[in-house]
């Protein structure tokens, strides 16, 4: 298969023949799989055990987000997008609420920004935490699984300690924060960061210099930049293209300029070094949250927002590195209380595209692979 | 009636095997020996996989169905029986229903020949080990029609995978196993055995386990069985027949209730099977640890206490954990049967201590607990490592394993004959 992408596109009309007497093997692998993340489905097609082509169904988990947009009030819409990437949730806030506050022309207040940040990097982590185990999981290894569990646990707690909630925690409001943080917030999140940093080791431990991990992940799935770039691929598949590109150093939003971190990149694009990217991306992330909770301001945590928002007329397109890639809201305001039209461009809707072009002549278990080194939500492909 | 006792009682003298003394009783009465400590072996493993996986997992595993779990796998046997009996629309019916038997019966099978003890196995053959390769070989084919019969695509990649595997690591499986064949003929008759009790006695009687035997070379033989061994039973991280984040569950995917059942029976006694062939073959079998080294009576009295000390540790560490039940009255039943249990495992200790008794069970004990370690291994591997791919897997196969295989076999036929062979170049260079 040397040129993966002149084969012809998948034709799903043949009548599927019976294995006796075709080379080719139609296999429907989902919406109900254990390694297809949620409810996607992919429709392989195999001779013998090689991925000759495949196609990605989604749709089983669309609860029409956008269009709920359109009758809710801006602030009424908040909660719902913590339900797209919800195992992101704070990201998605941070994302949604620094749109709206663009097309409102208002800024949240320092201290707000830092806990902002605090919260948005602890979620990248537990994201993280979260696609490791998984990922780990289908490839075979189940402890690790159990390691990332139990330390993304203390994350939730902190959630739960600031706003009530661990998973889906609607943590911000437009223009700042609703709540102050707790009291001996700066003491958990110093107290999580020296606890998770052997933690980080040990899962290294288990995977990095593994034998059969390194065989399973060396030049699977190899995806170029170019690909990527012209897919529009983002977030650590990117990076492990070797694209140095983050929105968080590219178009600082927030206060990141502020912080002090870098970019990991990796070189051959293929599932190992999106593993080593997204490791480093955790001790990273540690990194602004050390540097961030020393320099948490002093001061109001909300910005003067009207209470019926009317943002002008206009659209904003506001865009932030999620921990599985670029997040964008466009939304189109017609100078009412709700939003005319809002659209969320999910990183992990774009980044399924490329799974046909990264598995075509690879093995049914590097599709497993694949689709667990893409990092995709569900609910955030299918919104 | 007499003659009937006479013949029951004529075996007890005999230090032949109920088989090989032709004693039909007596080898009916290990063969429902076996199959009943079989089925045990089986459910304890069952639960100690599941709490050992747990503990690695920094979680605790059952708790709920009895204290610390200990009833869990007689709920889940119970489940599995009470389930719907499924068979899929398009399978073929017949094929669908014996496939699960010829795994059953061929994993059942090889216990006929595999030596617990000088006189306690049931048979002892002298093709013992070509049996013991040639029956749990034929486990396959059960795989293959489950795979098949299912008519779905998951269990038919699952067999087919399944097939490829077990037939080429048998491969190297094999030539493992005749290096260490090679190894017994080194008497003083030159005679090599294949009779499992024979391969025992051998290292007996060359006062080394055929682990050490011309270090490494029976290291290295180990070690391609040890691999092989867990391909052949398809367990972590070779278990790609039953993948279940690829394939949800392989082979056996369409199979459910009492079906599905023979299959982990099967599963379990093939892992208990292949250990016990490694254990026979490279770790002395029966034979309790330095009986030459630390030889006479008093060695002999120490080493036969380690059944009942072991019983009596066990039900030691249950009292342990009954004292530290939550003192709640809900926890009542659960701490009166830990303290229960704790007491049967202390009073089968004490039973071990009798004489008759603990003259028998010696080499049993000793040969189940090397058994164990390697139980215990398996779980180890499944905790550890990730999955191997299909390709990998067949890499692993053929171009590492064989080869070396295939060297050490020359390699142990050189070093044995080295004597020989020297005498031979010295006769040439005169």
């Amino acid at each position: 298969m040397s040129d993966p992408n002149t084969l012809s596109p998948l034709d799903l009309d043949t009548p599927d023949k019976t294995f006796l007497d075709a080379n080719e093997l139609v296999i429907n692998m989902g919406p109900q799989h254990p390694a297809t993340h949620g409810v996607l489905r992919v429709i392989l097609r195999l001779d013998g055990e090689k991925v000759l082509g495949l196609e990605c169904v989604i749709g089983y988990l669309h609860r029409g987000v956008e269009k709920i947009a359109e009758n809710r009030t801006y602030t009424m819409f908040n909660p719902y997008v913590d339900r797209m990437d919800y195992v992101a949730a704070v990201s998605n806030g941070l994302g949604y609420c620094e749109a709206v506050e663009k097309l409102l022309s208002v800024e949240a207040p320092p201290r707000a920004q830092y806990i902002r940040v605090i919260l948005t990097e602890l979620n990248r982590i537990a994201s993280h935490q979260l696609w490791l185990g998984t990922h780990a999981l289908d490839i075979g290894a189940i402890t690790p699984l159990f390691y990332t569990f139990r330390d993304r646990e203390e994350i939730l707690k902190i959630f739960e300690k600031y706003c009530g909630a661990r998973l889906t925690t609607h943590a911000f409001r437009i223009g700042g924060l609703q709540y102050e943080a707790y009291d001996g917030f700066e003491k958990d999140v110093k107290a999580f960061c020296s606890f998770v940093k052997p933690k980080i080791d040990e899962y290294e431990e288990l995977l990095t210099t593994n034998r059969i991990w390194l065989e399973r992940t060396r030049g699977v799935g190899v995806i170029s930049g170019k690909d990527c770039i012209a897919l529009g691929v983002t977030g650590p598949v990117l990076r492990a293209s070797g694209v140095q590109w983050d929105i968080r150093k590219a178009l600082p939003y927030a206060n990141y300029k502020n912080f002090d971190f870098e970019i990991p990149t990796g070189q051959n694009g293929d599932t190992y070094d999106r593993y080593i990217v997204r490791m480093i991306e955790m001790r990273q992330s540690l990194r602004i949250v050390e540097q961030a909770v020393e320099g948490i301001p002093e001061g109001p945590v909300m910005a003067k927002v009207p209470k019926v928002m009317k943002p002008p007329v206009g659209e904003v397109y506001h865009s932030i590195e999620a921990p599985k890639g670029e997040l964008g809201y466009f939304i189109v305001s017609d100078g009412s209380t709700q939003p005319y039209r809002v659209r969320v461009r999910p990183p992990s809707f774009v980044n399924l595209q490329a799974l046909d072009i990264m598995c075509r002549g690879q093995l049914v278990a590097d599709v497993i692979a694949v689709i667990g080194t893409l990092d995709i939500v569900l609910g955030e492909v299918d919104r | 009636m007499h003659d009937f006792v006479q013949y029951v009682e004529s075996y007890l003298g005999s230090d032949k095997t109920p088989g090989a003394a032709g004693n039909v009783f007596w080898a009916t009465v290990y063969v429902l020996l076996v199959f009943v400590g079989l089925s045990v072996a089986v459910i304890a493993m069952n639960w100690l996989e599941r709490k050992i996986l747990a503990h690695m997992q920094v979680r605790l595993g059952p708790m709920r169905v009895g204290p610390h779990g200990l009833l869990q796998p007689i709920a889940d046997a119970l489940k599995l029986l009470l389930k719907e009996d499924i068979i899929p629309d398009g399978a073929d019916k017949i094929v669908f229903w014996i496939a699960p038997f010829i795994v059953v019966l061929a994993a059942f099978t090889v216990f006929v020949v595999v030596p617990f003890g000088p006189t306690h196995a049931i048979t002892d053959m002298n093709i013992g080990i070509l049996f013991m390769l040639g029956v749990s070989s034929l486990s396959v084919l059960g795989i293959v029609t489950a795979g098949w019969a299912s008519n779905s695509h998951y269990p038919l990649i699952g067999a087919l995978r399944s097939s490829a595997q077990m037939v080429s690591y048998e491969v190297a499986m094999g030539l493992a196993v005749v290096s260490a064949i090679l190894m017994t003929s080194l008497n003083a008759t030159n005679t090599g055995t294949l009779s499992m009790i024979g391969i025992v006695e051998a290292q007996k009687q060359q006062e080394v386990w055929f682990l050490f035997k011309f270090f490494p070379l029976g290291i290295i033989a180990f070690a391609i069985f040890a691999i092989a061994m867990v391909a052949e039973t398809n367990r972590a991280p070779f278990d790609l027949p039953e993948a279940e984040s690829e394939l949800t569950a392989g082979f056996h995917t369409e199979y459910s209730g009492f079906r599905w059942s023979l299959f982990f029976l099967a599963e379990y006694s093939a892992m208990i099977a292949v250990s016990s062939i490694a254990v026979t073959l490279w770790m002395g079998g029966w034979l309790r640890p330095f009986p030459n080294l630390l030889q006479g009576p008093t060695w002999d009295l120490a080493f036969s206490l380690f059944p009942g000390l072991t019983f009596l540790f066990l039900g030691g560490m249950c009292f342990y954990n009954t004292a530290r039940m939550p003192k709640h009255p809900l926890f009542k039943i659960q701490t009166i049967g830990l303290a229960g249990f704790g007491a049967l495992l202390a009073l089968i200790g004490l039973l071990m201590f009798l004489p008759p008794i603990r003259d028998r069970v010696g080499d049993i004990f000793w040969f189940s607990a090397k058994v164990a370690g390697f139980m215990y291994l398996y779980i180890w591997y499944r905790g550890t490592f990730p999955r191997y791919r299909f390709d990998q897997l067949m890499k692993v196969g053929w171009k590492v394993l064989l080869p070396t295989g295939l060297a050490l076999l020359i390699l142990t036929a050189l070093v044995g004959m080295r004597t020989e062979l020297l005498a031979q170049v010295r006769e040439v260079l005169r």
